[in-house]
């Protein structure tokens, strides 16, 4: 089969994968860590720990603080020196245990030896509990609950496991690396969900310009063996790795307006999670260790990073292993330099969903001066939802709200593309996603008149009887 | 941290590109073509092109200035563009103090008072032509040829092929006598005398904008339209009554069919948005060129037919959209 992609929109970045050959190197523990108690999408976990309670790797920390949540757990061994606010990184107070680290003792459930796991359980039921235990969430960006997306509401049927490799972001090579280094441990991974799925086709997804990832993915699907599970590679595209984009590529459907991704059957998940998951289930491992990647546009090659990190650990701590922030650069970013986001607090620690540190040099990040709109149409084109960002950033000046809505600012997933590709550098994206939360705050609004018109009715109609 | 880093939200990157940078694209594309046209019509043609660039120039840069109190926006070169293709719209014969009313108009009239660069409703080059068109007919139509660097072959003077054509039929002859009396076939009009600059040479104009094609700064579904509607057109008249309509090569060669299609009507600004919004203004202006080259008085109709057609653009543009991922 040909190479797959998205059909509407998108751009072509420089893939800048400077750190493509780094391996991935174990972190050493620093004297304290932080862990963050929202880490995942949802609710805030709640601290079962009290301050001076000693602590194992991998003991639980915290609990769900609701239906959408996840466990967490301790990523050192140690005392639990505070439970209090501290800033993550852009600098918001969230609820942080402390933990001064003594030495590295592991919980004793945890199987830490290196063999490979093949068998896959039986039991769906156990291995979702043993996946919402582990606290496994959503590696690619979101953070979303892992068992929650693996369990789809009554009535809908999963009829494709997209696991998503395609890492489309420039400078990442976190999924990269791990599709190199611990293949089978994601073709594990990916059986397992499909086993929960209800043994639906399987398709990993990775974009061409990672050959050697494409290899090695292939060669361990052809080794393990399991049945319906096979390799697609996808044109090199950004936003390739967006939920929607890839559904759209890999089953040539598309999510409704609103809707998920499991109204079409489909579910996706990040080859990171599908390593996590393995480790969860098969070797009772929660999700305390992660890859993240160094590096910049300016950093030299020798002092790029794949790291293997205890999910807590301060971003200065990783910095400073690394040789510090260099001098040339301009922006700390966490995440892509497409999605990422803006460090303004190095001292911020490192949560489930930290895929890098990215250093950008003025010339590489800094915005330039905005234009006239030359109504070029380059934002449209590059839209990979289809919207006209030019037309929504108008709407937005205006106040516009019913426009909004019409024209679809509440399906911008934000990606970037508009203002990337805007030769006037006019903000689009900032003004969309602010246009965006105002238009879901009146559709939400609505959605909650309706539903208290409709009680009123019924109780009305209760008290004539 | 001790040192100061910027902090803004995402995309941190920028692809590069510049208003500037694609009107440096288009400066570029309209080499070719004006090389021919200097070429062909000598220093004339060259006084015309650096009048018409350095009025345009210095009138957005006085304006921008002196009376909107502004930060000039001559550095993004859309002036450039303006001024070289209102010369290429120009007989090289013509007065310089008419190119500098025109670049006046085009300027003061047609681009600033909207707002600038990418507020204008009408294209300011054609705008100028137009107005020079329609207030100096005499001059715009004198096209006896300047004397160029290299001699031009079958030259003839005093009018475009479209006008000679128009005053051949109204004195009763038919276009297979005009044809043959005129000497005109495929060579002549890659090659062609007794045009604006930009008329000369069809083939210059196809490689300038093959070269916006594959820089991405144009996509080609506008000059497509009006290049194959205008043939559709002449095809079908040409058939039913080759003694009074032209035929499908000559209408796509002559009169700023080319220039027209491919540099005109491709304007950001003044162009729909939207690709099916685009095919619809390239139907427009071919069908209307068409009409008037048949039907009206004046020999070509191409600047009429997209000045017309700019004035649908926001209409098409409220009408046609994009097609929305996951929406019917």
């Amino acid at each position: 089969m040909g190479k797959l992609t998205f059909s509407m929109g998108g751009v072509h970045p420089h893939d800048s994968k400077y750190a493509r050959e780094c391996a991935i190197e174990e972190l050493p523990l620093p004297q304290t860590v932080y862990v963050s108690m929202a880490q995942h999408l949802g609710a805030p976990a709640k601290p079962l720990v009290a301050v001076g309670d000693q602590v194992k790797v991998g003991q639980v920390i915290a609990e769900p603080g609701g239906f959408i949540s996840a466990f967490i757990h301790s990523p050192a061994s140690g005392t639990v020196k505070s439970i209090a606010p501290r800033k993550d990184l852009a600098g918001n107070p969230v609820m942080h245990v402390e933990i001064a680290v003594e030495g590295d003792e592991w919980d004793p459930a945890i199987d830490r030896s290196p063999e490979l796991v093949t068998a896959i359980p039986d039991d769906k039921a156990a291995i979702l509990e043993r996946i919402k235990a582990c606290g496994v969430v959503g590696l690619g960006g979101a953070t979303f609950p892992t068992h929650v997306k693996l369990s789809p509401p009554p009535g809908k049927v999963a009829e494709c496991l997209i696991i998503n490799g395609a890492e489309c972001e420039p400078f990442l090579t976190s999924d990269y690396r791990i599709m190199i280094e611990r293949p089978k441990e994601i073709v594990i991974g990916a059986a397992i969900m499909q086993k929960v799925l209800g043994g639906c086709p399987c398709v990993i997804g990775i974009e061409e310009n990672k050959p050697e990832g494409i290899a090695r993915m292939h060669a361990a699907v052809a080794e393990l063996g399991y049945p319906g599970i096979r390799v697609q590679v996808l044109k090199k595209r950004y936003p390739q790795g967006g939920e929607k984009q890839l559904i759209d590529a890999v089953m040539h459907r598309q999510v409704k307006s609103g809707g998920l991704p499991i109204d079409v059957g489909a579910v996706v998940q990040n080859v990171a999670t599908s390593l996590a998951v393995y480790e969860a289930v098969q070797k009772n491992k929660p999700l305390i260790t992660n890859v993240l990647t160094i590096t910049g546009d300016t950093l030299p090659v020798e002092k790029q990073h794949n790291y293997l990190f205890r999910i807590g650990v301060p971003l200065s701590f990783i910095v400073e292993q690394a040789g510090g922030v260099p001098e040339t650069a301009a922006k700390l970013i966490s995440g892509g330099p497409m999605m990422g986001k803006a460090i303004s607090n190095l001292d911020a620690t490192t949560v489930k969903g930290s895929s890098s540190v990215l250093y950008l040099s003025d010339a590489a990040t800094r915005r330039k001066a905005e234009s006239n709109c030359i109504r070029c149409g380059k934002c449209a084109d590059a839209c990979p939802m289809g919207l006209e960002p030019f037309l929504l950033n108008r709407l937005y000046k205006a106040g516009d709200l019913d426009a909004l809505e019409k024209n679809a600012a509440q399906d911008c997933i934000e990606c970037g593309c508009c203002l990337y590709s805007c030769p006037a550098n006019i903000p689009l994206l900032d003004h969309i996603r602010q246009a965006k939360g105002q238009v879901m705050g009146v559709i939400r609004a609505r959605a909650a008149a309706a539903k208290a018109a409709a009680e009123a009715a019924k109780a009305a109609a209760e008290t004539q009887k | 941290m001790d040192k100061k880093y910027i902090v803004s939200p995402n995309p941190h990157i920028h692809a590069n590109v510049s208003t500037t940078s694609i009107m440096r694209d288009v400066i570029i594309a309209l080499c070719p073509a004006l090389v021919v046209s200097v070429l062909a019509y000598g220093w004339a043609e060259l006084l015309v092109v650096a009048v018409s660039v350095a009025s345009c120039v210095l009138l957005e840069w006085a304006v921008t200035r002196w009376m909107l109190k502004k930060p000039s926006t001559v550095g993004d070169l859309s002036a450039v563009v303006t001024g070289l293709l209102l010369a290429m719209n120009l007989p090289s014969a013509i007065p310089l103090w008419i190119v500098f009313i025109g670049a006046f108009v085009a300027i003061c009239v047609a681009k600033l008072p909207f707002g600038g660069v990418g507020q204008n409703v009408f294209n300011p080059a054609i705008t100028g032509r137009v107005f020079l068109l329609v207030s100096f007919p005499a001059q715009m139509t004198n096209w006896a040829p300047t004397k160029g660097f290299v001699p031009l072959p079958d030259a003839i003077s005093g009018a475009t092929p479209l006008g000679a054509l128009k005053e051949a039929l109204k004195s009763g002859s038919t276009i297979p006598e005009f044809m043959s009396a005129n000497h005109y076939d495929m060579a002549s009009f890659l090659w062609d005398a007794g045009a604006s600059a930009g008329e000369i040479s069809a083939g210059a104009l196809i490689v300038g904008f093959v070269y916006l094609l594959i820089r991405r700064v144009v996509k080609p579904w506008i000059p497509l339209c009006i290049l194959l509607t205008m043939a559709v057109i002449s095809a079908i008249f040409h058939g039913v009554n080759p003694d009074l309509y032209t035929g499908v090569q000559f209408n796509l060669l002559t009169g700023g069919a080319m220039l027209g299609a491919l540099f005109m009507a491709t304007d950001y600004v003044t162009s729909p948005m939207s690709t099916l919004g685009g095919v619809i203004y390239g139907i427009g202006i071919g069908v209307i060129a068409m009409m008037i080259r048949y039907f009206g008085s004046y020999p070509e109709g191409m600047s009429f037919a997209i000045l017309l057609m700019n004035c649908a653009v926001p209409l098409l543009n409220m009408w046609f959209h994009q097609k929305k991922y996951g929406r019917a």
